[in-house]
C-alpha cells in the first residue's frame, strides 16, 4: 500500500532523511521508533508533501501511484491522512463545518455526490461515539481553546470520518495522559481493518501497549537501522537509543 | 517565496467585476465649484429657496475649512475645481414616470450589476432605490409600501413631495458644520435615498438602496435621511459600484438616522467601489459620514458593513444614544488588498441612561492593503449604568500589509463598564497545510478561514445579503472567477 524507495530528504540543505526503505501492506499497522531528531517527523511531513522539505532522492508510491508528484490535498484526496503533532487552531471555522468542507471536497474528487447537513450530521454521530467526542466539541473552533488530549482526540475523530486508507500517527501520543491515550488508541484499534494501514510515529513503547503495531522500526540519523516485530519496542525500552547511536562514544556515556 | 506564499498571493489579486462604462447621453455640469454650480444643482431638483440658502451656507462655511489629516490614509489634495458636481443621464425633463421608462442601457447596467429594475425580477421583498450617479433613476414597490404609509423615495424627490420632513429633520444628526467633507456634501449633495417609517409601523420589506458612479470626472454626493416614527422598524441596505477609471473619483455622501421611542433601525452597506488598479491607480475616495441618533427611550440603530471596495475608505457610522434604554451596534468587515487604504470605524456617545452599544470590527488586509480601525466610546455624566464591548480583530495575508487600531475610551460618569479586545493574526502556512492535508484546496482553504473570521459580522446582514457578502469576499480573495 506505502512503498517508500531510497528516500532521502533535506531542510534548508541539511540532510535529515538519509534513505529509508519501508513497505506497509494494507491491513498493517507498523510503529516507528526513534530518539528527539532523527527524522520521524520529517518523514510524516515528507509523506504528506508539507513545504519545506525538498526529496533530493528516492521515491514513495502509494496504492501504486507516485505520491511526490502530487499536492497535499491530492494525497488527502487519494486517501492519505495525518494526525498531526501539533493540530493548527481555525478561530471562526466551526469544527463540524470544517470536517463537512473536507469531506466533500474528498468526495467531490472521486465523484461522489456531496453530502448534505443531514446526512453527514449521521456519519458525524456515529464516529463520536468512537472517541467519546462531546457534541459541544463539533460545535466550537477547530481546535481553539480545546486542550492537548481535546486536539488529538479531535485529529481521531477526524480521522474516523474521513475514513482514509492510510494514516500517519505523528507523536499522537505526545502530551496525553493515560486516560486520554486509552480513548485515542480504542479509536485508532476500531478504525483498524483489512483496507486499512497505519504508520504509528512514536518517541514511547507506552503507546504501543495500547496499540499493537505489527512491526516496529527503529530510526536513527535518518535511517532505520533495525526492524523487528512487536517485541523490538520493549527492548528498545529496556536499552534505550543509545545502543543504535553511530558515536560509540555518545552511547557509552548514555548507557553509563 | 514559498508555494503556498504564492497561491495566497494570486487570490489576493483579481480583477474588479463592475468596471464596466454604461455608454447613456449625460447632462453633466461643467467642472468646478462656485455659488453659481450650487444654484445651478439647486433649480435642476426645484428645490425651495430654504434648502438652496442652506447649501449657500455650507459652501461658506467650507470655503473656511482645512481638509482633515488625522486619518491614516494618503492620498494627494483634491482639485476640487477639476471636478464635475453634476451628472445625469439625459432623459424627459420630470424623469422616467414607472420603471417601464427608464433608459434600456441604464437597465441593462442594472442588470449587469444583479441589480434587476423589473419589479417581476426584484429579489421578492426587497424594495430598491436606483441612484446613477447624480439622480435617481428608478424606485420599485413605492405603492405597496405607500399602503402601509411608509415614505421610499429619491432625495429630490422627497424635497419635492415631503418637504416639511426633510425641513425637520436634514442637518439634525449631521450638521452643515460637522466636517470638511460632510460640509462639502451639504452644499453640493444631490440624489440619495429617503426614507420614513409612520408610527408603529414595521416595514414589510427591506429598503435598498444601489449606488452607481458611471460619469468620469465626477463626483458622487448622495444624502439619505432615515426617520423612524415611534415604534417604527426599518432595515435598509445600500450597495455600491464604479467603472474601472485610471483616474481618482470622489464619493463623499451624508446618511442620517433617527429613531425615536422604541423605534428600531437596522443599517447595511456592502460597499464595492472600485478599488483602483494592482499598483494602486484610480478608484474611489470614500469619504463618508454617517450617523444616527437614538432619540426616543428604547431605541435602537444597528450598523453592518462590509466594506470591500474603494482606494481610500474613511468613514465612522456613529450612533448618539440620547433615549434612556437605547442600543447601538456597530458591526464591520473592511477588506484591502493591493494599494487599498481604509480609516474606519465608529462613535459610540452615550447620554440616556442604560445605554448600551457594541462594536465588532473585523479587517482583513491583503497584498499593500492598509487597515486602520478608530472609534471612540465617550460615556456622558448623565449616562447612569451605560455599557460597551468592543471587539476589534484584524486578519493579515502576506507581509506588506498593515493593520491598526486606534481605540478611543472616554469615561466621564462612574457607573460605567467598558470593555475593548483586541487581536492581530495571520493566515499561517500551518493552517493552510493543515486545510491542504485535510483535502481542502488552499483557495477554498482561504475563504473557509477568511469567512469564520467574518462571521459575526455577516451575521447581521439580511439573509440574502450574507450570501452576497460572503460571495464578494470570496470573489476579492480567489482567482478571478468563469
Amino acid at each position: 500500500m506505502l512503498e517508500i524507495k531510497n528516500l532521502h530528504a533535506s531542510v534548508d540543505g541539511r540532510e535529515i532523511l538519509n534513505g529509508i526503505d519501508l513497505s506497509i501492506q494494507a491491513g498493517e499497522v507498523h510503529a516507528l521508533m526513534g530518539p528527539n531528531g532523527s527524522g520521524k517527523s520529517t518523514l510524516a511531513n515528507v509523506i504528506a508533501g508539507r513545504e519545506g522539505y525538498e526529496v533530493t532522492a528516492g521515491e514513495v508510491l502509494f496504492l501504486g501511484k507516485n505520491l511526490l508528484e502530487l499536492a497535499p490535498e491530492e494525497r488527502a484526496r487519494a486517501g492519505l491522512f495525518l494526525a498531526f503533532q501539533y493540530p493548527v487552531e481555525i478561530p471562526g471555522v466551526n469544527n463540524l463545518y470544517f470536517l463537512k468542507a473536507a469531506a466533500n471536497a474528498i468526495r467531490k474528487s472521486r465523484g461522489e455526490p456531496e453530502l448534505d447537513a443531514m446526512e453527514f450530521w449521521e456519519t458525524v454521530h456515529q464516529r463520536m461515539e468512537l472517541v467519546k467526542m462531546d457534541e459541544s466539541m463539533l460545535k466550537r473552533p477547530v481546535n481553539e481553546g480545546f486542550s492537548g488530549g481535546e486536539k488529538k482526540r479531535n485529529e481521531i475523530f477526524q480521522m474516523a470520518v474521513l475514513e482514509p486508507r492510510f494514516a500517519v500517527l505523528d507523536e499522537t501520543d505526545s502530551g496525553l495522559d493515560i486516560d486520554a491515550l486509552k480513548v485515542v488508541s480504542d479509536g485508532v484499534n476500531a478504525l483498524r481493518g483489512p483496507e486499512r494501514g497505519f504508520l504509528v510515529i512514536t518517541h514511547y513503547q507506552r503507546l504501543l501497549e495500547y496499540i499493537v503495531p505489527d512491526r516496529v522500526h527503529v530510526l536513527i540519523n535518518g535511517r532505520i537501522v533495525r526492524s523487528g516485530g512487536k517485541e523490538l519496542a520493549l527492548e528498545l525500552e529496556e536499552q534505550g537509543y543509545a545502543l543504535y547511536s553511530k558515536e560509540p562514544g555518545r552511547a557509552r556515556r548514555a548507557n553509563a | 517565496m514559498s508555494a503556498s506564499a504564492e497561491t495566497l498571493e494570486r487570490l489576493t489579486q483579481n480583477d474588479y467585476e463592475f468596471g464596466f462604462v454604461t455608454d447613456v447621453e449625460q447632462d453633466v455640469a461643467p467642472p468646478g465649484l462656485n455659488e453659481d454650480i450650487i444654484r445651478l444643482i439647486s433649480a435642476k431638483k426645484e428645490e425651495p429657496e430654504w434648502l438652496l440658502e442652506w447649501r449657500l451656507t455650507a459652501y461658506r462655511h467650507w470655503l473656511t475649512m482645512e481638509r482633515p489629516e488625522w486619518a491614516r490614509v494618503h492620498y494627494p489634495p483634491i482639485d476640487y475645481q477639476a471636478i464635475s458636481y453634476y451628472a445625469a443621464p439625459k432623459t424627459r425633463k420630470d424623469g422616467p414616470k414607472s420603471l417601464d421608462e427608464i433608459d434600456p442601457e441604464i437597465r441593462r447596467t442594472y442588470e449587469r450589476l444583479g441589480i434587476p429594475l423589473v419589479e417581476q425580477e426584484i429579489l421578492a421583498g426587497v424594495a430598491v432605490d436606483a441612484v446613477f450617479d447624480s439622480v435617481s433613476v428608478a424606485t420599485s414597490f413605492k405603492e405597496k409600501l405607500a399602503e402601509k404609509g411608509v415614505i421610499f423615495c429619491s432625495f429630490s424627490e422627497a424635497v419635492r413631495e415631503h418637504p416639511e420632513l426633510v425641513r425637520q429633520y436634514l442637518g439634525t444628526v449631521v450638521p452643515y458644520r460637522d466636517n470638511y467633507y460632510a460640509t462639502l456634501n451639504s452644499a453640493v449633495f444631490t440624489d440619495g435615498s429617503f426614507c420614513y417609517i409612520p408610527k408603529g409601523v414595521r416595514c414589510p420589506m427591506e429598503l435598498s438602496t444601489y449606488f452607481r458612479i458611471n460619469a468620469s470626472n465626477t463626483g458622487q454626493f448622495e444624502r439619505t435621511l432615515i426617520i423612524a416614527d415611534e415604534g417604527a422598524y426599518v432595515s435598509y441596505l445600500e450597495g455600491c459600484t464604479a467603472p474601472q477609471r485610471d483616474e481618482n473619483q470622489l464619493h463623499a455622501a451624508v446618511v442620517e438616522l433617527i429613531a425615536l421611542d422604541d423605534a428600531t433601525i437596522k443599517y447595511s452597506t456592502v460597499q464595492n467601489w472600485y478599488p483602483g488598479d494592482a499598483e494602486g491607480k484610480g478608484g474611489i475616495y470614500n469619504f463618508v459620514t454617517k450617523r444616527g441618533i437614538c432619540k426616543g427611550r428604547n431605541s435602537k440603530i444597528s450598523w453592518t458593513q462590509v466594506e470591500t471596495g474603494s482606494a481610500i475608505t474613511w468613514k465612522y457610522p456613529s450612533c448618539i444614544l440620547r433615549g434612556d434604554n437605547s442600543v447601538g451596534e456597530f458591526y464591520s468587515v473592511a477588506l484591502t488588498r493591493d494599494y487599498q487604504q481604509a480609516d474606519t470605524g465608529t462613535k459610540m456617545i452615550h447620554i440616556g441612561k442604560n445605554t448600551r452599544s457594541t462594536i465588532i470590527s473585523k479587517g482583513i488586509s491583503a497584498g499593500h492593503g492598509q487597515n486602520a480601525y478608530r472609534g471612540l466610546v465617550k460615556i456622558l455624566p448623565t449616562a447612569d449604568n451605560a455599557r460597551n464591548y468592543s471587539q476589534c480583530d484584524s486578519i493579515l495575508m502576506g507581509d506588506q500589509c498593515g493593520a491598526h487600531t486606534f481605540p478611543y475610551i472616554q469615561v466621564q460618569n462612574p457607573t460605567a463598564q467598558v470593555e475593548h479586545e483586541a487581536s492581530t493574526s495571520k493566515i499561517s502556512e500551518d493552517q493552510l497545510f493543515y486545510c491542504n492535508q485535510r483535502g481542502i484546496s488552499t483557495e477554498d482553504a482561504v475563504s473557509l478561514i477568511v469567512n469564520g473570521f467574518c462571521k459575526e459580522v455577516f451575521k447581521e446582514l439580511p439573509m440574502e445579503f450574507a450570501v452576497e457578502a460572503q460571495k464578494l469576499i470570496e470573489l476579492k480573495l480567489e482567482g478571478s472567477v468563469g
